[in-house]
């Protein structure tokens, strides 16, 4: 990359962040930025004219022999995206896959000194500016060929890397691209049409997987220093304690313990500074660091410090919680987020009504890596490395934190070993930065699973009470009412399926405030929603005596033609996700001991449906395969797609079985794997897949298979045992529990 | 501190560490062989499987005083250049999501297969069942084992 220094020949983009170059070494290097442009609708925050390369964060380099070099410096949670992505910009620069390298620029501190987030993109948000960078870089080369030839733009074709005119003359990138690099970009280009794609929708490996299968450094935790030391942080055992008093005299004796230390005062400072509300993740106690000179010592230090906590806040049980968001259905402090026509007349005048309530625990994140960041804060400048999915949040509030101008920070991201949510608080990054100020030396801050999984951001427990009024054999009315911890849905969620298919519908929430620090989860909210809703639907499908296919298509029948523009999910999408699901999983059609569930569920702009079988092994229901239908619009990389609608099914049904997080005194009951279960390969399903096949503009995938997997399965237990749950995790409810004196439901 | 031998990759090596430390930390901070995983520190997701004498075991729960005169291989010796059956199975398949598990899931089929090189479908299963994959990576997982499986034998 050192090449990019030496510009020569710089041309601006009237077209917004894009500059290209002729490369010293020879070959064009075009820089844009990977992120921003992903933003359509955004507007270039500062002059063009004022650009240097510091400002972009990814290149396309095409060298003298035609090859495609994609450097990205921001790498991904694992969805996908750094595969996907770059195959946008190969498909409109009509290059082969084959050719194109994508390189992490994840070590290149010179160049990639502005990070943009990671949280929020996706396939959907890049799908044109991305294909625009690549067909503009294409424009540009074929600009070049022509004039070479003397013959109009327009005459030239081009097809892996080669440009062809109208006589049969051909000329490869590498041959022009000198010439390309000087060329005015151009104000407009046209991209293909989707017929003519030869990427998109072709199977692309992971670019990372050779270094993956060989263990190289790739993560957070695989990075090192000079100089570096480790530190372990001693955190208060419950959420409400704060430390009184810490002896170290143990801690110090063992050999290879550098030196403990507290950190929080800085933390604490921006805390009541009401510069920003930076609560939710920095906690308000000091903390007791052990620094050491390796991990383990580090590790072995931190469980000699001898402590002492004391309450500040209320210690919050599993039953405390209970209580509080039983209290809240029951109560009427509802906000209403969205409410059509007037559910109570539907209830008065109802042939029937059925009523029902959800409840759901706290989940941890549980990343495979547990959290860790590296800090090393100097007089002159602030570095900072590790996996964080919002670097420009954790610049800003580390720069708050020790009062220095965030332009002194140089953060870089590695690949992380999961995110899932987790990943987007940067408390570790604020706690790393601290201490290394503290200690001033360069620091690796790391966790133990225990660490992680006790100082959680969590999705918190919900309760959902739903009930709906029956007339005539058609759903009058629907009232949703939720009951959640710290914050409620938000956004569209309100409007999403069976807004607009009910006459008369009312969404209201109610929240409490808890000091347990809670945040997004894979799919928040609609994580726990899908099963309620559509365990609910299920059991109205009973009570009004027809098929659950048919009650959901009838519903989606009156949303057609909808001008609410609030709701977003496509009814006839939504009905063709349904009637493919009932076919492929031959739903209705009796196969002996299998018992069936169905789900139908919109979420993150994809509509999917979902049909899980449920066995019973031994006494225990099994769920053994789950069909899924997806339309996400179009696929960009199938083989990455699949990978993640599996990976959502098996991961939404693992939880919805064996995930249960309890609180007891202020701290969590569970700290490891040991007694937290995570679905493991005996208990994974088969996942059946299909893909919708259209053209329309590709959307999410990463979470949209996940919310509905838990109602499939509720619905596939209440087949095969007659039995409906109500509360997760399902393998809790009592009715599972084997004993040996008791064959359950053999 | 004490020393200790170790011969990891086939290559004898000497450090100086706690006689608790385990292999794990060994390889990670005093080796720079980082290929190796910590997932939970107490031998329940397999992310930090490695072979001693060819046996798949965790080297977190493992201490250093545990090993003279073995043979350690690590993701990093398992082969020349990645090119072990089952991580031409793995790259084949397309197995990892965010990847973090998958030098031990590797490790612990590599190690089973040795072992039993023509399993059926509930053999994998319940070879690999000791290795977490968060991100639910498992039916690639297993169609991976079986492609290795087929690689061998051919």
């Amino acid at each position: 990359m050192s090449t990019t220094k030496k510009d020569n020949s710089l041309v601006f983009s009237r077209r917004g962040f894009m500059k290209t170059t002729s490369l010293a070494s020879g070959g064009m290097l075009i820089g844009f930025n990977l992120f921003q442009s992903c933003k359509p609708k955004a507007e270039p925050s500062i002059d063009l004219a004022s650009l240097n390369y510091n400002d972009f964060n990814a290149f396309i380099e095409i060298a003298d022999n035609g090859a495609v070099t994609l450097y990205s410096p921001n790498p991904e949670i694992g969805q996908g995206v750094k595969t996907a992505m770059p195959m946008l910009i190969a498909e409109e620069l009509d290059v082969a896959w084959k050719n194109v390298y994508v390189k992490q620029g994840d070590l290149d501190t010179e160049n990639y000194t502005r990070q943009i987030a990671g949280g929020s993109q996706s396939i959907r948000s890049s799908w044109e500016p991305l294909r625009q960078t690549g067909a503009t870089a294409r424009q540009m080369l074929i600009n070049a060929a022509a004039a070479k030839w003397g013959v109009d733009a327009s005459e030239c074709t081009t097809s892996e890397g080669v440009i062809t005119n109208s006589k049969g003359e051909t000329l490869g990138y590498g041959d022009v691209v000198k010439d390309a690099a000087v060329m005015e970009i151009p104000e407009e280009v046209t991209l293909k049409e989707i017929k003519d794609f030869k990427i998109i929708g072709t199977d692309a490996s992971n670019v990372d997987i050779d270094k993956i299968i060989t263990g190289k450094p790739l993560y957070g935790l695989d990075y090192k220093a000079e100089g570096m030391v480790y530190a372990a942080v001693l955190r208060p055992p419950a959420f409400g304690q704060k430390l009184e008093s810490f002896d170290a005299t143990e801690a110090k004796a063992i050999p290879g313990v550098i030196d403990v230390v507290k950190i929080g005062e800085s933390a604490n400072a921006l805390l009541n500074s009401e510069k920003r509300n930076w609560t939710v993740v920095l906690g308000s106690s000091e903390k007791v660091v052990v620094i050491a000179e390796s991990s383990w010592i580090a590790m072995k230090g931190k469980k000699a410090i001898k402590a002492n906590w004391v309450a500040e806040t209320t210690l919050e049980s599993t039953e405390f919680q209970d209580e509080k968001l039983n209290g809240l259905l029951d109560g009427n402090n509802f906000t209403t987020l969205r409410e059509d026509g007037n559910v109570n007349k539907a209830f008065a005048s109802a042939d029937e009504i059925l009523e029902r309530t959800y409840e759901s625990p706290f989940l941890p994140h549980n990343c495979m890596e547990p959290m860790n960041f590296f800090a090393n804060v100097t007089a002159d400048k602030i570095h900072l490395v590790g996996p964080v999915q919002t670097p420009e949040f954790a610049a800003q509030a580390v720069a708050a934190m020790l009062e220095r101008d965030v332009k002194d920070i140089h953060l870089e991201m590695t690949r992380m070993g999961g995110g899932f949510g987790r990943r987007l608080y940067g408390d570790f990054v604020f706690e790393a930065a601290e201490i290394s100020n503290t200690i001033k030396k360069p620091v690796k801050l790391i966790s133990s699973r225990e660490d992680d999984m006790t100082m959680g951001v969590y999705r918190p427990a919900i309760k959902y009470r739903i009930k709906a009024a029956v007339k005539d054999g058609q759903v009058t009315g629907y009232h949703i009412k939720e009951a959640a911890i710290n914050g409620n849905m938000y956004g569209l969620i309100p409007n999403f399926f069976p807004a607009g298919a009910i006459e008369n519908y009312k969404v209201d929430v109610a929240n409490y405030k808890s000091n347990i620090t809670t945040g997004a989860w894979r799919a928040p909210y609609t994580n726990f929603l899908a099963y309620a809703e559509q365990s609910f639907f299920d059991e109205l499908a009973e009570v009004m005596n027809v098929d659950q296919v048919q009650l959901r298509l009838d519903l989606l029948e009156n949303v057609k033609g909808t001008t609410d523009e609030r709701i977003q999910y496509s009814p006839e999408r939504l009905q063709q996700c349904i009637r493919m699901a009932a076919e492929k999983s031959g739903w209705g059609i009796s196969k002996d001991g299998v018992y069936q569930g169905f789900v139908a569920y919109y979420c993150h702009n994809s509509h999917v449906a979902e049909v899980a079988e449920a066995v019973i092994e031994d006494g225990l229901p099994v769920i053994k395969k789950v069909t899924c239908v997806v339309d996400c619009g179009i696929v960009v990389n199938p083989l990455g797609a699949m990978n993640q609608i599996e990976g959502g099914v098996i991961d939404g049904v693992g939880h919805a079985m064996f995930g249960s997080f309890d609180f007891k005194n202020g701290a969590p009951t569970t700290k490891n794997f040991d007694r937290y279960r995570l679905i493991r390969m005996k208990e994974a399903p088969v996942v059946e897949t299909h893909l919708i096949q259209n053209e329309f503009a590709p959307t999410g995938l990463g979470e949209p298979t996940l919310p509905p997997a838990g109602g499939a399965v509720a619905n596939a237990l209440k087949a095969a045992t007659g039995k409906r749950i109500y509360k997760q995790p399902f393998m809790q409810d009592p009715s599972f529990w084997k004993t040996p004196e008791k064959e359950i439901l053999g | 501190m004490p020393t200790y031998q170790l011969k990891v990759n086939g290559i004898s090596q000497t450090v100086e560490v706690s006689e608790d430390t385990p292999l794990l930390w060994v390889l990670r901070d005093h080796l720079d062989l980082v290929g190796t995983k910590f997932g939970c520190g107490i031998a329940q997701c397999g992310a930090c499987t490695v072979h001693v004498n060819g046996i798949a075991t965790r080297s977190c729960s493992t201490t250093i005083a545990q090993l003279e005169n073995k043979e350690i291989t690590t993701i990093e010796g398992l082969s020349e250049n990645g090119t072990h059956p089952v991580q031409i199975a793995w790259k084949e398949v397309d197995v990892p999501q965010c990847g973090y598990c998958q030098a031990g899931q590797i490790m612990t089929a590599s190690a089973f297969l040795a072992q039993n090189a023509n399993p059926t479908e509930e053999e994998i299963k319940n070879a690999m069942h000791g290795n977490i994959c968060r991100c639910a990576s498992y039916t690639r997982i297993k169609k991976a084992v079986q492609n290795a499986a087929k690689n061998i034998e051919s």
